[in-house]
Formats: structure tokens, C-alpha cells, sequence
């Protein structure tokens, strides 16, 4: 038998939350936003495959930060479980709150039982309806869920990107308008600009016709939006 | 849910099985309503379907019934589906079994594309198909047998491609036009008339129509259009602009035409 020193509980988990707290920091950040015919996640990557951003049904998206294996790790099993569940009942009766619980569920038992916690922050994003019915659940490294409305940030500079976003937000913003100001909003902590091609983002349209409403923006589209 | 979903790299549970039959099953499966064993079993089953290459791609087009004996046990069924945006699938057999195949392949490329982030290739769709109607065939031995036609667009080739199985999951790509179901061989007939390479769209819809036509003159499973119900066959086009259904109202022109020149 291996010798354990006793270590406080308190203590415990101070010391993981302070872990995952430095390797999320370390990251670069997300941005979901709530627009008129949508929701789109948008976040800053160099990689043009590795995505941080992507599809998991027909109205749910998903966005990680932190840690690529990990996040990659809770999008293949996001999708799992949503194709599963599709099969077995219905399509509509895949929902992201559900998701968002698997999640919460499967993070907070990762945070308290195992070695290491999870170093990532997800976003699982969902519209429903024709016209409105957007929902966006935030769940942290710990299982923490919290439900957004409007916009959000996650990863790195999170808390800088939110205070401004909270200063220039508007509902109701067309794609052009929700993409420009996103990507001046990313760029704004260390007074950047970030490349029109390091900009990585998808949508989930409503008035997409497909039953899969997830789409990714392209390169041209993306610079399209961009002034310069 | 039989299977629960696992986190690939912790292996932690994910997601909790809402099912109260798969909790019997696990807890209580002495509960459970007995299950009787499979004697023989006359089902429903789908009958012709057809599919051919044209100068863009290719068609697949299927009768509408669906027989149990001597009974009609559907006038109205689906048989021809996209399989994704640049393939179909034409399916005869046992009703039940088919359908759910169709589902599952369905679900399965899209799967597949979601978790890779890459459409397969036009080969490994069909390949995939061959191994999954391999996996029905202690069925097939029991009598619920399933064959597919498989076609699509092959984006790397650039051209249509057209697959044939066999109930033992052997699958060979054929060059020109193929028909399975109890109809297959007026179809075939037909189509050995009325097909030459590079047909047109328009074209390749009348003469898959006309297949149908002659497969339901000569077999008594196969339903023939009805005009009068407006029932149609079901005709998917796959080009490079990806999977497209005909609607009713091009299907019954072509319909109408055929019949206009027959005595």
C-alpha cells in the first residue's frame, strides 16, 4: 500500500481548481453570441483543422477552450450520446439541456475523483423555434452549469472579453454586425488584430433549411465581414 | 439505449440513460414480457427498385408497394432515401429490416462526419453498406432478407457511381443500370432497351419511370404509378450538386409521357 499524507479536503480542491484555472488562462478564448437569425460561436485559432468550435445534432453546436485532447475528448462523446439518444427515441428529443447535464455530470466527477481535473470550458449552444428559442449553457472545469443569455466568453481573457461585450452588445445584430464586433472584441485585450484567418466560427442558422442548421463561416466569408 | 456512452480518455460515464425499459432489463429483467421465439414469418416486403448512371450523375427510382403474400400491404411506401447530401439508397426486402437499415446507414455516415470532420469517400460509404447488410444475414437466412442499390457522387472522381449487393453483403459497382426486388428482371428488360451512356436528366428520369412501368405490367408485386390516387414512384437524382428528390408533378409528367406512346 502506497502512503497517502493527509491532505484537507478544502485543500484538495482549491489546489485542482487553482490547475485547471491556470491551463484554461493559458488558452486562447470563445465567444458565443446570441443574433438575429442565430447563434454564433467564434473564437480565435491558428489552426485551420484542430476546431475548437463544432457540430453535435441538428441544432446543437459546440465550443471548447482550454485543453484540446480534454475538450475534444467531451465533443466525441457530446456526439455519442446525441446520435444515441436521436436513434433510440426521436431527433427533437435530443436537447442541449440534456447534454449540458451530461456534462456538468461527467466534469464534476472527473473534478473529484480523478488525479487531474479536466483543464476546459465549454459552451453547448442550441436554437429552437422559427424565431426565437436560443439557449447557451456554460459548463466549467468543476460540472458548474450556467445558463447564458445573449453573449458569453470563455477561456483565456474571458472576463476582460465580457465586460466589453456587456458595453457593446445589442440583440437583434445581423451576422455582419456579430461577427465584426466579436472579432474587434477578441482582439481588444492585448490591442491587437487578429488575422482574418485565424478567425475560426459557426453558426447555428434558423432559417437554414437543412435539418443540420449548424454551418461553419468560411475564410472569404469571415474577411467578408471585415472591414480592411 | 443498450450502450452506455463512456468519455473516450477518463472512461467516466457520460450522460444518463433515460430509458425505463433498459433499466428493467439491467435491474429487473425477470419483468420483462417474454419474448417468443422467431418461427416463420410472413412480412411485408418493399419490390422493385432501379437505379442508373446519366451524364451528371446518377438516379435511383422505387415502385410504391409493399406485399405480405398475396395481400397489398402498402400502396404508398418509401423506398429510395438520401443517404447524405451526395448518395442514395434504393432498398427491396423485408419491409421492417430495410427501413431500419436505411436509418441506421443514414446515421452512421453522419456520425462518422461529425466525429471526423470529413464526408467519407464515395467507396467506404459503400464498402460501410457492405458490411452492415454482412452483419443482417443470420436474418437473411431466416428469410428477412435486405438488398441495396447504393449510388452517389464521387467528389474525388467526379462522376456518379452506382453499387449492387447481394443478401451476403457482396458488393460489386456496376457501369450502367441495376434493378433488384421481385420486378428486377422486367426492369432490367427495360432498361436494357431504353439506356445508353450519357443520358440527360430529363431522359434518365423517363426511362427510370418506364422501368417501373414495365416491372409492375409483368409482376404482381410491383406497384405501377397510379394516376388517379397520384401515386408515384420515388426518384432521387444524385449530382454534383448533391442528393435531389423529383417532386410528384415531374415524376407524373413523366408518367403521363411514357403512357402517351404505348398502344
Amino acid at each position: 500500500m502506497s502512503f497517502m499524507p493527509y491532505v484537507s479536503p478544502d485543500q484538495l480542491m482549491k489546489d485542482r481548481s487553482e490547475y485547471a484555472h491556470k491551463g484554461i488562462a493559458r488558452g486562447r478564448s470563445v465567444i458565443g453570441l446570441e443574433y438575429a437569425d442565430g447563434l454564433l460561436f467564434i473564437a480565435e485559432n491558428p489552426s485551420a483543422t484542430l476546431h475548437k468550435i463544432s457540430e453535435i445534432y441538428d441544432r446543437i453546436a459546440f465550443a471548447g477552450v482550454g485543453k484540446y485532447s480534454e475538450f475534444e475528448d467531451l465533443r466525441i462523446s457530446g456526439i455519442r450520446l446525441a446520435d444515441l439518444r436521436g436513434y433510440s427515441y426521436g431527433r427533437e428529443d435530443v436537447k442541449a439541456r440534456d447534454l449540458a447535464n451530461a456534462y456538468s455530470q461527467a466534469l464534476s466527477t472527473i473534478f473529484t475523483q480523478q488525479m487531474k481535473p479536466y483543464e476546459v470550458e465549454i459552451l453547448v449552444g442550441e436554437v429552437n423555434g422559427e424565431v426565437d428559442g436560443t439557449s447557451i449553457y456554460h459548463v466549467l472545469f468543476d460540472g458548474s452549469v450556467t445558463d447564458e443569455h445573449g453573449f458569453v466568453a470563455i477561456g483565456g481573457h474571458a472576463e476582460d472579453l465580457t465586460e466589453s461585450l456587456k458595453d457593446r452588445y445589442g440583440p437583434g445584430w445581423d451576422l455582419a454586425t456579430a461577427v465584426k464586433t466579436a472579432v474587434e472584441v477578441l482582439g481588444a485585450p492585448d490591442a491587437r488584430t487578429i488575422e482574418h484567418d485565424h478567425i475560426e466560427a459557426g453558426v447555428l442558422e434558423r432559417s437554414q433549411p437543412r435539418r443540420r442548421k449548424f454551418r461553419r463561416l468560411t475564410d472569404a466569408e469571415v474577411t467578408g465581414f471585415l472591414p480592411g | 439505449m443498450t450502450d452506455r456512452v463512456e468519455l473516450p480518455l477518463s472512461g467516466a460515464s457520460f450522460g444518463a440513460d433515460p430509458s425505463f425499459v433498459e433499466l428493467l432489463r439491467r435491474q429487473r429483467p425477470e419483468a420483462l414480457p417474454p419474448s417468443p421465439q422467431l418461427g416463420a414469418l410472413e412480412v411485408p416486403q418493399g419490390t422493385t427498385v432501379l437505379g442508373l448512371r446519366f451524364a451528371d450523375g446518377i438516379v435511383m427510382a422505387g415502385d410504391r408497394r409493399a406485399t405480405a403474400g398475396y395481400t397489398i400491404a402498402d400502396a404508398k411506401m418509401r423506398k429510395v432515401f438520401a443517404a447524405d447530401d451526395f448518395s442514395a439508397i434504393a432498398i427491396a426486402g423485408a419491409a421492417g429490416q430495410a427501413v431500419e437499415t436505411v436509418r441506421l446507414f443514414q446515421l452512421e455516415l453522419e456520425h462518422y462526419e461529425k466525429l471526423t470532420g470529413d464526408r467519407l469517400s464515395l467507396e467506404g460509404k459503400a464498402n460501410r453498406l457492405a458490411q452492415m447488410i454482412r452483419a443482417n444475414f443470420p436474418l437473411a437466412m431466416q428469410g428477412l432478407v435486405v438488398v441495396p442499390l447504393f449510388g452517389g457522387f464521387d467528389q474525388a472522381r467526379n462522376e456518379g457511381r452506382l453499387f449492387y449487393y447481394d443478401a451476403t453483403g457482396g458488393r460489386w459497382e456496376e457501369q450502367d443500370y441495376q434493378a433488384t426486388g421481385s420486378g428486377a428482371q422486367p426492369a432490367k428488360n427495360s432498361l436494357k432497351k431504353r439506356w445508353r451512356p450519357g443520358l440527360t436528366q430529363d431522359e434518365s428520369l423517363r426511362v427510370a419511370v418506364e422501368a417501373l412501368i414495365d416491372a409492375a405490367e409483368d409482376d404482381v408485386a410491383t406497384g405501377g404509378p397510379d394516376l388517379a390516387r397520384g401515386i408515384f414512384p420515388v426518384v432521387m437524382t444524385v449530382t454534383s450538386e448533391g442528393a435531389k428528390e423529383s417532386t410528384d408533378e415531374d415524376v407524373a409528367n413523366a408518367v403521363r409521357a411514357v403512357v402517351e406512346t404505348r398502344p
